[in-house]
């Protein structure tokens, strides 16, 4: 029955998104095929951007290790601070709607600008932190030295999405059924093992939602970066979009960088599924 | 150990604040700073420190013949593009992510979780993937530098938000009511548009709410597909950023461009204190 309703409802949405898609799609997969320079177009070289990628470019390697370790730093740090201050603003508190609207604003602002103000924000001499840091006699590099650079961009990035991470665990916290807790708070839990058994097990699904999304998002650093240190001092924090972004549209190789970023979807594809399994075991062991 | 938790609660929420609100704070005097207040060294306190002036906010209304950076232009660019991308992101999303959630679908191996994944699987891709292929393909139906060409590529872009709510949210609207409605006489589309719709507004105003925050937030595709006609918020701001870059007027800009969103932030939190997002998102 309704054979033909379904279809009505699905189709506008599905054929509007692969309508626009499929021209990139088969064009990035063709490009990845392709040399391409402004004298002879597009001519076809076979599997020879991949054997490259594979063979001869260890810069692309080193960017996606430098994105991995990123990315999984920032929503580590996001999911831990996220929890714990989505928990801390769940029951009764001072102020509670203020501080919850407070921390939700940072993911209401966009990157590239409120990088541009982080930029001036850890300026070497002209910024407040290093200002205030004079007290102890210490002036560090936030933007031109290649390990405090990498902090600098976490600690952006922390500021940027912990909030959505709030939310989304908020949102989890204020739809756990309530019968679990009136039940440990019977046995006279303390609240640590009322945490430990009762709130994160209830919380595990939501969890790795939150994570997973976040890792897809937070993958695509690339704003932060290009604003905050365009991928330098050196390469030290240049990650795969960036990389791609420099080779495609700074040095105009595009089909190679047609082929790194179909390499770059299918392992993301691939990692993700299994960061999902993986997570999906540790946390419902039941 | 209650006391040491309550004081450690409220040391990190105290600490966290000051973390939130420190850019913000010195965005906000640097915007009233001029070249000698920034340059000469680091300065907080207005009328202490340095000598408050309104330069850095006249400049932003002010034309680029008169030497201002004229941003109401780009702002109102952004409103539009963000806006209309949105409402058909989430027309367009609701429809298939009730489709999604109330019939099954099966061609092959291709179930409604593979669907739903087609749909959240477009946001994996880095937008730099996208912008190559995108920059050409607008080039070719001559869209590029268009508004009406950036709002095709967002949609694009927000659907996936809207599919991955919707779909999440009408699982946990009951089917009975669309039963109901059916055995009342409505056809389908009256059961989703009387019954179904009115029942998910929380659901609606949240899907709006991202699809408008990651619409408003995007910079990349913007920064590569448009050029002179057409200039979205972020990439003037992030213009001003040149080599002597004035502090004051970016600082002002980095305010108006947050202020709109500042509302997104109250009505989302006043439909979490309700427990209606937590309907929305899981």
């Amino acid at each position: 029955m309704n054979f033909k309703h379904k279809y009505v409802f699905l189709f506008p949405g599905l054929f509007v998104l692969i309508g626009i898609l499929i021209f990139p799609i088969i064009f990035v997969v063709r490009l990845s095929l392709s040399g391409w320079n402004s004298y002879n177009g597009l001519n076809f070289i076979g599997l020879e951007n991949y054997i490259r990628l594979f063979t001869d470019d260890p810069r692309f390697w080193e960017s996606f290790i430098r994105l991995s370790f990123l990315s999984v730093t920032t929503v580590t740090l996001q999911y831990v601070i996220g929890f714990a201050l989505a928990h801390m603003v769940w029951k009764e508190i001072k102020f509670q709607r203020f501080f919850r609207v407070l921390f939700l604003i940072p993911m209401m602002t966009t990157p590239v600008i409120m990088t541009v103000i982080w930029r001036t924000f850890f300026h070497e001499s002209l910024g407040p932190v290093n200002d205030l840091l004079q007290i102890f006699d210490v002036a560090p590099k936030w933007l031109t030295d290649p390990t405090l650079a990498k902090i600098t961009v976490i600690i952006v990035e922390v500021w940027q999405w912990t909030p959505f991470m709030f939310l989304l665990l908020l949102a989890g916290l204020l739809s756990l059924p309530k019968e679990p807790f009136l039940a440990a708070a019977i046995d006279g839990a303390s609240p640590i093992r009322k945490f430990i058994y009762v709130t994160f097990p209830l919380m595990a699904p939501i969890s790795i939602g939150a994570i997973i999304i976040r890792l897809i998002e937070a993958s695509k650093i690339m704003d932060t970066v290009y604003v905050l240190t365009s991928g330098g001092p050196g390469t030290s924090t240049e990650t795969s979009s960036f990389y791609i972004f420099i080779k495609g549209l700074r040095e105009f190789q595009m089909g190679y960088a047609a082929s790194m970023s179909f390499t770059y979807l299918i392992i993301m594809i691939i990692s993700l599924t299994v960061i999902a399994k993986v997570l999906t075991k540790l946390l419902l062991k039941d | 150990m209650g006391k040491l938790y309550t004081f450690l609660k409220y040391f990190f929420i105290t600490v966290w604040t000051v973390f939130v609100v420190a850019p913000f704070l010195w965005a906000l005097t640097t915007s009233f700073k001029d070249f000698n207040s920034v340059n000469g060294g680091v300065t907080y306190i207005p009328w202490v420190d340095f000598e408050p002036n309104l330069e850095g906010w006249r400049v932003l209304i002010k034309s680029p013949a008169q030497g201002g950076v004229d941003i109401v232009e780009p702002y109102f660019n952004s409103l539009f593009v963000t806006c209309t991308a949105s409402l058909v992101s989430i027309i367009l999303g609701t429809l298939s992510a009730y489709a999604l959630s109330r019939y099954t679908f099966k061609a092959g191996p291709i179930k409604n979780n593979d669907i739903t994944f087609f749909f959240i699987s477009q946001r994996i891709m880095p937008p730099i993937v996208l912008s190559i292929p995108f920059f050409l393909f607008l080039g070719a139906v001559n869209l590029l530098d268009s508004l009406f060409g950036l709002i095709v590529v967002y949609i694009v872009l927000l659907m996936p938000i809207a599919v991955w709510i919707m779909v999440d949210f009408f699982n946990k609207v009951p089917r009975e009511i669309d039963e109901t409605a059916l055995i009342d006489g409505c056809n389908p589309y009256q059961a989703f548009y009387k019954v179904v719709l009115p029942n998910s507004i929380p659901g609606l105003i949240v899907a709006g709410m991202f699809c408008i925050i990651f619409g408003w937030i995007d910079f990349f595709f913007a920064f590569i597909l448009t050029f002179t006609e057409v200039q979205l918020l972020p990439v003037k701001i992030v213009a001003l950023n040149s080599s002597i870059t004035p502090w004051w007027s970016l600082s002002a800009s980095a305010l108006v461009s947050v202020a709109p969103l500042i509302v997104v932030a109250f009505i989302v939190e006043r439909y979490l204190s309700k427990g209606n997002l937590s309907g929305a998102i899981k």
